[in-house]
């Protein structure tokens, strides 16, 4: 079977940190013609245009040629074609598979049928490896280290894949973890005992404000209406969690502001303007990070 | 001779065939389900909550001339992990087998996640056992997500799967 990306689980901290030296190498030169005779296929059974455009964007840059559809509409998938008979299929086209799939665990079934390595770009509620290592790459970037940092987490930690996905991965570094959250959306007691068996500390708090001064990096998770059951307690807690300008003083100058994007109202726009925020460098760091995981996998780096 | 084999006796001697033993009463229905047993030609006779040292109460099924493969043993694993088999041949047992559970299982137990592709797609599932203090509780391999003893639903053999979309 060949070497694929699904779960951040999958990486030693060897391999994730030479994923992210590659990505620093793709970019101070981001255009490669190191996949000049390779064919990615993205496949997108669910529409998540900033994600595939992210993928897209890092195949191009390595010259690689792509095909794919954007959502299964237009697929065999309306017609009852399987998982398996598809990735089937599109493994004898491509060199490597990148998936999106609204199913839980789809892209670790569609690994074990293709001939190529698969990416998972998102399978439902549960992994999406290549957005902790662009959160990760920027988080380097930033702190110019990834050991002992502070990392606050914040808004829904009860349902949020990338906060999840960061924390197990951080945790490989030494990291202080703080979660900021309302109750009902508190970081599910498994994390708090997974960081436990590794001796690691973490605090958890109700109030932002407090905690920004010692942050090194704030990453900050949009709290969806759909997960309460009563509106009016989403009401209470909407703007609870609203960061703005004001709110950062004081703080660290070393301090980043990150969000896995779309951001609605919890980050004000007024911070866009100071010089911690860094989500929008964020995104651009996905494209530099999922080159260096393309070429990884591909066996070219 | 032990307290349990004394009580197996009660539901009448077979010649040859498998005793199951230690089975919790409330699995015995299960059991018979998971192993095919209601749909078998075979003599069957069980009996249910018998005293046991071990379990309190217990069920035993003793099955005529049937001897079971490991992976049929595995299934059971997950619903009656003390369950001990006695494989008999003329009157005597020839040889005990514990139930143990395996550190991975197959095809035998259903994700409780509705939206795992487990239960989406014409596929086994695939999980690795956790064994904790409230039971056995399995990590699904694809959605990793951790369906509890509580929720456990086991795959009989005459399961048919879904189709997808």
């Amino acid at each position: 079977m060949p070497k694929s990306l699904i779960s951040i689980h999958d990486l030693s901290k060897e391999e994730i940190l030479h994923i992210l030296h590659t990505a620093s190498a793709f970019e101070r030169e981001p255009d490669s013609s190191l996949l000049r005779h390779k064919v990615i296929a993205t496949l997108f059974f669910e529409p998540s245009t900033r994600t595939r455009l992210s993928f897209e964007t890092a195949a191009n840059r390595l010259s690689a040629r792509i095909i794919g559809f954007t959502d299964s509409g237009s697929t065999s998938v309306t017609k009852g074609e399987s998982i398996k008979d598809t990735i089937k299929t599109v493994s004898n086209y491509a060199d490597l598979i990148v998936i999106r799939h609204p199913l839980e665990g789809s892209a670790r079934y569609a690994s074990e049928v293709s001939s190529v390595p698969v990416i998972n770009a998102g399978d439902g509620a549960n992994q999406h490896p290549s957005q902790t290592l662009l959160d990760m790459y920027s988080i380097l970037k930033t702190q110019q280290s990834l050991d002992g940092l502070q990392l606050t987490l914040v808004g829904d930690l009860k349902y949020g894949r990338t906060v999840h996905s960061l924390l197990q991965a951080m945790s490989l570094f030494s990291t202080r973890f703080t979660f900021v959250s309302p109750p009902e959306l508190a970081m599910p007691l498994e994390y708090k005992q997974f960081l436990q068996h590794r001796n690691l500390s973490y605090k958890e708090s109700k109030d932002l404000l407090p905690h920004i001064p010692e942050a090194d990096i704030l990453y900050i998770t949009r709290v969806q209406a759909e997960r309460f059951s009563e509106p009016m307690e989403y009401e209470k807690v909407k703007n609870v969690y609203s960061l703005t300008a004001s709110m950062l003083h004081p703080c660290k100058p070393n301090l980043k502001i990150l969000h896995p994007l779309p951001r609605v109202n919890e980050i004000a726009l007024d911070v866009d303007n100071t010089p911690q925020a860094y989500y929008f460098e964020q995104a651009r760091n996905g494209i530099y990070t999922r080159m260096a995981i393309m070429a990884y996998l591909l066996g070219l780096t | 001779m032990d307290v349990d084999n004394d009580k197996t006796f009660k539901v009448s001697a077979i010649k040859n065939g498998t005793v199951i033993d230690r089975i919790p009463p409330q699995s015995l229905f299960k059991v018979i389900e998971i192993l095919g047993l209601d749909r078998t030609d075979h003599q069957i006779t069980f009996g249910t909550n018998f005293d046991s040292k071990h379990l309190g109460k217990k069920a035993i099924i003793k099955i005529t001339d049937s001897f079971f493969e490991d992976r049929d043993i595995d299934r059971i694993s997950l619903i009656a992990p003390e369950a001990k088999l006695n494989i008999i041949k003329d009157y005597k047992v020839v040889e005990k087998r514990q139930v143990s559970i395996p550190r991975q299982i197959r095809g035998i137990a259903r994700c409780f996640n509705p939206k795992c592709i487990t239960n989406q797609q014409q596929m086994e599932t695939r999980f690795t056992t956790k064994i904790e203090r409230g039971g056995i509780s399995l990590v699904c391999h694809y959605c990793e997500k951790i369906t509890a003893t509580k929720n456990l639903q086991i795959i009989s053999k005459s399961r048919t799967y879904p189709i997808d979309f």
